[in-house]
């Protein structure tokens, strides 16, 4: 009885490797573009995606923009944040995206009216993956890139403390732990678990050269300086459970 | 004939400085409702939402007396280099990297406005 040779010839599987590849490129690419038709749909009403979209020199694109531009969201988060904050958002910026269209005057100074702070809507879990994952892709065109290296140290408790509020100032707008500090600014008490080390050295360095409508002054840090801030949000965002 | 020139356009800035156009003025209440109310409060009343746990409370920009003792020029620095520069809080910070000479000085003359020329609370 002859044998039948049941392996296929190597070009038989070329081929069903070839066809394979580009299956699993085909339905990559549907993925993505899928995905960015959902991104422009749901989210650049509020979050500028690319720089292009950013207008630098009209103030209104601020006002306009309900949400923090997201054109360098690969360079600013961590990935497996954004993927579980996205299914569940909960409030980073206590003032919302522009806190003057949410203050209240009162007999006791002015407050924010929290019932106008619009909710951010969540992505159910598969998509979220995907959201995450085309986002992360997203990065600010710098010659010679913002970013630049960052070597955690130990601070003190006290010492961060003292340093984030009396000397730096900080606190006048971001919040160092709930409850405590200025509203205008995101709470920083979740920064390290939310932003990449890097970018938050260099968001402190020079912001307006990611957003050039950001709210937040440039204080001429060196950067040894901001380094101790950065050390400082480690050591509370990993307190945190 | 150059002195004359210099004379005439000297007069001629301390005019502009005098008479804040009213554009310019607009503009800056634009920018001071977007960068300065946070903490100075909607209104320039010095209780803007920041301010619940500050140990110093931002300057109160509707009080006229207080602010007569300000000239333009210390209110130009103050916003362009912060609290420190004119030996006030940190807390106050520097404007200089958002916002241009014009913008800041478009501020300067809406602060004018709001202390001194607007009706009195």
């Amino acid at each position: 009885m002859p044998v039948i040779n049941r392996s296929p010839d190597s070009a038989t599987v070329g081929s069903v490797i070839l066809l394979g590849i580009i299956g699993v490129v085909a339905a990559q690419t549907a993925i993505a573009s899928d995905t960015e038709k959902y991104i422009q749909d749901k989210c650049a009403g509020c979050h500028a995606l690319s720089a292009d979209d950013f207008d630098v020199n009209d103030m209104s694109e601020r006002l306009r923009r309900k949400g923090p531009p997201l054109y360098y969201a690969g360079d600013k988060f961590k990935k497996e944040w954004l993927q579980g904050w996205l299914q569940s958002p909960s409030r980073i910026r206590p003032g919302g995206g522009f806190p003057p269209d949410h203050t209240v005057v009162t007999d006791d100074g002015d407050v924010i009216d929290e019932k106008t702070l619009p909710e951010h809507p969540s992505v159910a879990k598969p998509k979220a993956g995907d959201v995450a994952e085309f986002l992360l892709t997203l990065h600010l065109k710098a010659r010679p890139p913002l970013k630049t290296a960052y070597q955690p140290k130990e601070v003190s408790p006290m010492l961060g403390k003292m340093n984030f509020n009396k000397f730096k100032g900080c606190s006048a707008c971001h919040r160092d732990e709930e409850g405590v500090g200025g509203l205008s600014g995101p709470e920083l008490y979740s920064a390290w678990n939310r932003l990449q080390p890097e970018f938050m050295v260099s968001y402190i360095k020079n912001p307006v050269a990611w957003d050039p409508h950001s709210m937040m002054p440039n204080k001429h840090l060196q950067e040894p300086e901001i380094h101790k801030l950065v050390d400082y949000l480690k050591l509370i965002g990993e307190k945190r459970p | 004939m150059i002195r004359k020139i210099i004379i005439s356009m000297s007069l001629l800035a301390a005019i502009q400085t005098a008479y804040a156009s009213e554009d310019e003025i607009e503009a800056g209440k634009i920018l001071y409702r977007t960068y300065c109310t946070q903490c100075h409060g909607i209104e320039g009343d010095g209780y803007g939402i920041n301010v619940a746990d500050m140990e110093v409370l931002p300057r109160d920009h509707t009080d006229r007396k207080e602010m007569m003792t300000r000239t333009d020029k210390d209110l130009f620095k103050a916003i362009k280099h912060g609290g420190k520069s004119v030996d006030k809080s940190v807390l106050m910070p520097n404007w200089d990297g958002n916002l241009s000479d014009d913008q800041i000085s478009a501020l300067v003359q809406y602060l004018r406005s709001l202390c001194c020329t607007q009706k009195q609370k």
